[in-house]
């Protein structure tokens, strides 16, 4: 019984301890950047904004005023106004490619991991092929073939982020099929279906959503790249990369209108970095202690 | 003996391909087991304990190559569908395994590993699954067991996690429970907790009980029989009492001369065996023990002596020269 007060005195020291801050004032900065460009871009349309897409050639460029708080581009659009609707497609395409990277990638490494053999070979050979196309070349010839548009894009990007997802979540499946809680799990009668979703998936997440989250920072640039090369979402919708591109035309003039949008994708894709890097250490360290 | 036996082995053979060839984890092991008894199966790390465990549940590596067969309650588990397999398993055979650490999952609560075991086999409902596991809880010795459903493997100690395990093992009331070192990953104190706690719900829900350890110690007072294993064989079998009065396998004595002991002067070396095991991809012609045997002849290199009963039919040993017995006698 002396063993059992012991136990309970240490819960008391380690309780608190555990809810002190260990992430830092740049994590939290992060994430506040993060939710103040969603809640923008979620309630783009609640809010007060002119038209992104109201041209006005009379204010064609014009600087910050009352009216247009960071001026209008080169067709006499609010700038602000693009700038929180290009959020939305930017985030749209982050958030829903890795998406279906994770969701796909994440189901086909998994079972690749769990039942080896033929399957696993199947699986990181189609993977390997895929990565061998350079993805820049691959989405640029879909986009032609396709069309462009923003769901267009997002199947592509996702597709092109399945790879990855495959690979992180089978390596983390391989080192968790051979815990003895898996054979446990077995001798106790489990289903592989049930091994897979209860006792593996729950595991497996953790790097999963850490890895979506590096995720959506490299799907936002190349979003950006393929708008800034004009085969992103199709003209009279904005998104950063393509106000980038647009802003370009006239860097020596008004260098705001490209460099607005940048350091907003600037922001964004850092936030998403540091945010994705301080989970993964989080995840890390557990992983090897397991 | 072998009619009324709950699980019976018989000619067990475990074969795993490695790149260095076949390695006989597993060589013609027979055993029995009846229903209420405990069989303790010793022998030091690499003898195939473990294996012989894995090919009774049927949870070899893919690659591994079983034959023999496997009766337990009047079937054949080699013959058994994948599926009838997976119902036997948890519900009449269950397993406790060495580290507490890995056998549970870090990241599920005690509770819904408990409960969604007693839900899968037993079709109980929320409620009667929850009381059901602060019972099992409660019965192996936990404090608090309404607390302990909602923390995770972590939170709890060494002896703790393993007591859960013992409940997770215990939950459908199994008719054979294969402990796999259940104490080795535990301290000196918790291990004979963890030890008294098996033999009381064994004795109480009338479960056959194997203990796998590499431990004498931890087989003497708590099996009906003792199984002691080298190199993949079983070397000598005999009732627990025969064993530790009269043992004949040479390796069994060194076995239990490795144990330290009390009555010893302090920083007197422990004896131990000297040389290691054969490596078990180039099988020796003779004895297995044969290098490493203080008493071994030329006859132990070329043959291998079989298992037999000498001089009762419980009591079989695998030597040519059994301690306490004339070699001319017994060849």
């Amino acid at each position: 019984m002396a063993t059992l007060e012991l136990e309970v005195a240490e819960e008391a020291v380690t309780q608190p301890a555990r809810k002190g801050r260990r992430f830092g004032m740049l994590f939290w900065v992060a994430i506040g950047w993060l939710l103040f460009v969603f809640a923008v871009a979620v309630f783009a349309n609640v809010l007060p904004l002119p038209s992104p897409t109201d041209m006005d050639m009379l204010e064609r460029r014009a600087p910050f005023s009352a009216e247009h708080w960071l001026g209008t581009d080169g067709l006499g659009r609010d700038e602000l106004s693009r700038l929180i609707h290009g959020a939305r497609i930017s985030l749209f395409v982050g958030v829903f490619a890795p998406v279906i990277g994770l969701v796909i990638g994440g189901a086909l490494g998994m079972l690749a991991g769990y039942f080896r053999g033929r399957f696993e070979s199947l699986v990181v050979g189609s993977m390997d092929v895929l990565l061998a196309f350079p993805p820049l070349i691959l989405a640029l010839a879909v986009t032609a073939y396709l069309g462009q548009s923003t769901f267009n894009l997002t199947l592509i990007l996702g597709a092109l982020s399945v790879p990855a997802f495959m690979r992180v979540a089978r390596a983390s499946t391989l080192t968790l099929a051979r815990r003895e809680f898996v054979i446990a799990a077995q001798a106790l009668g489990a289903t592989h279906a049930r091994i897979l979703l209860r006792e593996l998936l729950p595991n497996v997440l953790l790097p999963l959503l850490a890895f979506f989250l590096l995720g959506v920072a490299v799907i936002i640039v190349v979003e950006g790249s393929l708008s800034f090369l004009g085969l992103g979402v199709p003209p009279p919708i904005s998104s950063w990369g393509s106000m980038i591109g647009e802003g370009r035309e006239s860097l020596d003039v008004a260098p705001r209108l490209a460099f607005l949008p940048a350091a907003a994708m600037f922001l964004t894709v850092l936030s998403f970095n540091l945010v994705g890097d301080t989970l993964r250490a989080l995840t890390d360290p557990r992983q090897g202690a397991l | 003996m072998t009619d009324n036996a709950l699980l019976s082995v018989e000619d067990v053979v475990v074969d795993l391909p490695t790149p260095r060839g076949n390695l006989r984890a597993v060589d013609r092991v027979n055993l029995t087991v009846g229903a209420g008894q405990t069989l303790g199966v010793v022998g030091e790390s690499g003898c195939g304990k473990t294996m012989l465990s894995r090919a009774i549940l049927q949870l070899l590596p893919k690659k591994a190559k079983l034959s023999g067969r496997v009766m337990f309650d009047g079937q054949d588990l080699l013959q058994l569908s994948p599926e009838k397999l997976r119902k036997l398993r948890g519900r009449s055979l269950a397993v406790v395994f060495q580290d507490p650490m890995t056998s549970l999952n870090p990241v599920l609560t005690i509770g819904t590993q408990l409960i969604e075991t007693l839900q899968e086999h037993l079709d109980l409902d929320e409620a009667a699954a929850v009381r059901r596991s602060v019972e099992l809880l409660a019965a192996v010795g936990i404090p608090a067991p309404e607390q302990r459903l909602a923390q995770y493997p972590h939170q709890l100690s060494g002896g703790m996690r393993q007591r859960v395990a013992i409940a997770i093992a215990l939950s459908c009331e199994p008719k054979l429970l294969i402990a796999d070192e259940p104490t080795t990953a535990l301290d000196v104190t918790i291990q004979a907790q963890i030890l008294d706690l098996l033999a009381r719900e064994q004795r109480r829900r009338h479960m056959a009980m194997i203990i796998i350890t590499h431990d004498l110690g931890v087989v003497a007072g708590r099996t009906d029989e003792v199984a002691v294993m080298y190199a993949g064989r079983v070397v000598e079998r005999a009732p627990t009492p025969a064993l530790f009065k009269k043992m004949r396998m040479p390796y069994t004595e060194a076995l239990l001369a490795a144990l330290p002991r009390l009555d010893t002067a302090p920083h007197t070396p422990l004896p131990a065996i000297s040389g290691r095991p054969p490596d078990p991809t180039r099988p020796l012609q003779g004895c297995s023990f044969s290098p490493r045997c203080r008493y071994a002849v030329a006859r132990c290199q070329t043959e291998k002596p079989a298992l037999t009963a000498a001089e009762s039919r419980e009591h079989q040993y695998a030597c040519f020269h059994p301690i306490g017995i004339p070699a001319e006698a017994s060849a």
